[in-house]
């Protein structure tokens, strides 16, 4: 967008005032700040207070609330040791939640780079050459990303179990299954970041003979780094926080943190008091993701969903 | 109970013995071998492909780029989704046969009943409006939350501290947000002090705790803001950075021509941002359509709370009503067809103007 504001020759003569003077009407807005103030405030005490609620001491749970327990100076670490090593649920001798912890790094990591290099190939190929059936099957690959997954849950679940190949309930199936999921905004995302490659690169490169296979190793993987560091994080917060892939296809030997957290958290029972703990500890290393590669997260925000 | 300060028993360690070791690390191990493999194939394929000659080199390379996805998606979610359709036209009837006594399954055709079904059937119709409810509201509340926040920040001090406070429940699971909104903003005490932050601050203000999860038919709305909350981070930044693509002269001259703050902000930056409040609002419906982990984690769907996808789960994988299962999913699927239908045609008008 490129609309030219209309000339006013003579009072366009200082730019950096009327900036100046916008900032500061921003900020001077008393009701703006406020409602600022408020909404930044919404979005994060009641993290912090899932936080102060992981160090009130299991039989303060009930009866006391965090801010109490604080000011009497009650807290303790101890839950946090308590659902990685001692045993997260009802009865003392439920598993801990060290072997959920790592279940969840075994279902992430090769589901992260999986779909990257599938996406990474088709996306070169899409965008770069030309073959009968490209842009159909390019929108008909975009188009399944609205597809709720729901609608394959079933069937691919009789593929992949017993009936089929026998991996669900194992980590491959969980593999598989995020992989197929992953494919459409994998392709799209990557797609419209190769697709911007100056021509000029990739042109001279064939003129120079060079193959697909080596354009794809030496130019468009070289290239895309940033956008391949975008989908790795989306991926990576996708795989670790869902719940709904790894119930259907995964197993006793493969739920992640979110599977058992969330069986413990409607249950209201005596032992609630281990459910926050446990939630915070599912949410440290997707928030140290976050937080220090959030710029390639934006970046494919925008990527994926600003579209002309 | 194990794990009190004060009363610590010295339990075995039931989990954390050798044997749990001995899997984890074989596990971890797994991953490790399976990514490996993974490179190594597509490596050796990719290089394989180079040592054709000639004019075929081109035509195998295509083949062996573009066969990974297809068949992904071919096997994977297409033929799926098909069967899904045709399942949800039937019903499965078990029963022993006469002669061996074995169950057998056989899958009868009967047309729309799994839909007429869910259309009157009052639990599943009460899923049905639930699901309508979640797509209007979740993406109005977080766009026009987001929206607010963008212009209030934008080009304040600490602009992006300030987003990131916003945008942190992006990072954060479903199960986990749903952890603490229903234990820590939510929870309600029936006597005694209230621990959740909300009905605690409703006391100072004179006012009787209220059960959120179960205070029909506002508790809907109360899961609701629990999505929202997690949303508006997204829609804070895609709306953030068309705002910034707004050229500046536009409303220096409206400002000059007395346009206040507010009049600005109807006349020049909402239109100007139209098409990304459209991208915003789709993309957060699709998600808030296949939304089911906060309904299972904090009201598995009780009280007058279910959605579809909360429901089709339980339909297929816990009460063995496959077909009705299917039909809901379809049914979500109907949902969004409007929306894939939008989708393709601003895709490929981007790609006519390229």
């Amino acid at each position: 967008m490129t609309t030219p504001a209309p000339a006013i020759p003579d009072e366009t003569a200082s730019p950096k005032k009327t900036k100046a003077q916008k900032a500061k009407e921003n900020l001077t807005s008393p009701w703006a700040t406020g409602a600022a103030i408020i909404i930044a405030a919404l979005w994060t005490i009641p993290t912090i207070g899932l936080f102060m609620t992981s160090l009130v001491p299991g039989e303060q749970y009930r009866t006391e609330s965090w801010w109490n327990v604080t000011f009497n100076g009650d807290l303790t670490f101890e839950n946090f040791g308590q659902v990685l090593f001692d045993s997260f649920g009802d009865s003392s001798n439920a598993p801990p939640l060290l072997g959920n912890l790592i279940n969840s790094i075994v279902v992430t990591v090769p589901t992260v780079v999986f779909p990257l290099v599938i996406g990474l190939m088709a996306a070169y190929a899409f965008a770069w050459i030309p073959f009968r059936g490209s842009n159909f099957l390019f929108v008909f690959i975009f188009a399944l990303q609205v597809v709720p997954l729901q609608l394959a849950l079933i069937p691919l679940l009789k593929l992949l179990g017993p009936e089929g190949i026998g991996i669900a309930g194992q980590f491959p199936g969980v593999w598989v299954a995020h992989t197929i999921f992953a494919m459409p905004l994998a392709v799209f995302l990557l797609h419209n970041f190769i697709a911007q490659i100056p021509s000029d690169i990739i042109e001279a490169a064939r003129v120079d003979g060079a193959s697909h296979t080596q354009i794809f190793f030496r130019v468009i993987i070289p290239l895309s780094l940033p956008a391949i560091a975008s989908l790795a994080i989306f991926q990576f917060l996708w795989v670790w926080n869902d719940l709904l892939v790894s119930a259907v296809f995964g197993g006793i030997k493969t739920y992640p943190l979110t599977y058992p957290i969330s069986n413990l958290a409607g249950d209201y029972g005596a032992t609630a008091y281990l459910v926050p703990p446990a939630a915070f500890i599912s949410m440290v290393i997707p928030l140290i993701v976050f937080f220090s590669l959030q710029r390639y997260f934006v970046r494919g925000l925008l990527a994926g969903s600003t579209k002309g | 109970m194990a794990g009190f300060h004060g009363g610590r028993l010295p339990l075995p360690q039931s989990g954390l013995d050798a044997e749990f070791w001995s899997t984890q690390g074989s596990n971890l191990t797994l991953a490790a071998v399976a990514i490996i493999a993974f490179i190594a194939v597509v490596a050796l394929v990719m290089f394989g492909a180079d040592l054709v000659r000639g004019k075929a080199r081109d035509k195998v390379q295509l083949v062996v780029l573009i066969t990974p996805v297809l068949v992904l998606l071919g096997v994977g979610l297409v033929y799926p989704a098909l069967d899904t359709v045709w399942l949800s036209f039937t019903e499965i009837v078990k029963e022993p046969d006469p002669v061996t006594g074995i169950n057998t399954e056989s899958v009868n055709f009967v047309g729309l009943a799994n839909y007429t079904y869910a259309f009157t059937d009052p639990t599943m119709l009460r899923t049905i409006l639930n699901t309508l409810v979640w797509i209007v509201m979740v993406p109005l509340l977080s766009t026009a939350v987001g929206l607010a926040y963008a212009v209030f920040i934008d080009r304040a001090k600490g602009e992006k501290a300030l987003k990131s406070l916003v945008f942190m429940p992006m990072a954060i699971s479903f199960v986990g947000a749903s952890v603490i909104w229903g234990s820590i903003m939510y929870d309600f005490n029936e006597t005694g002090e209230q621990t959740g932050m909300l009905n605690a601050f409703l006391g100072t203000l004179g006012i009787d705790p209220i059960n959120f999860l179960a205070a029909e038919p506002w508790n809907t709305l109360f899961l609701i803001v629990i999505l929202a909350w997690i949303q508006t981070g997204f829609a804070m930044v895609i709306i953030s950075a068309a705002i910034k693509g707004v050229p500046p002269e536009i409303n220096e001259a409206a400002s000059l021509d007395g346009a206040n703050a507010w009049e600005r902000f109807w006349h020049i930056t909402i239109p100007s941002i139209r098409g990304t409040l459209v991208v915003v609002m789709t993309t957060i419906t699709i998600a808030t359509l296949k939304v089911y982990d906060i309904v299972r984690t904090l009201t598995q769907g009780r009280y007058n709370t279910d959605v579809v996808a909360n429901k089709m789960y339980v339909l297929g994988f816990v009460e063995q009503r496959e077909p009705l299962g299917a039909a809901l999913a379809v049914i979500l699927f109907v949902f969004v067809i409007p929306i894939v239908v939008y989708n393709v045609r601003s895709l490929q008008k981007v790609k006519e103007t390229r």
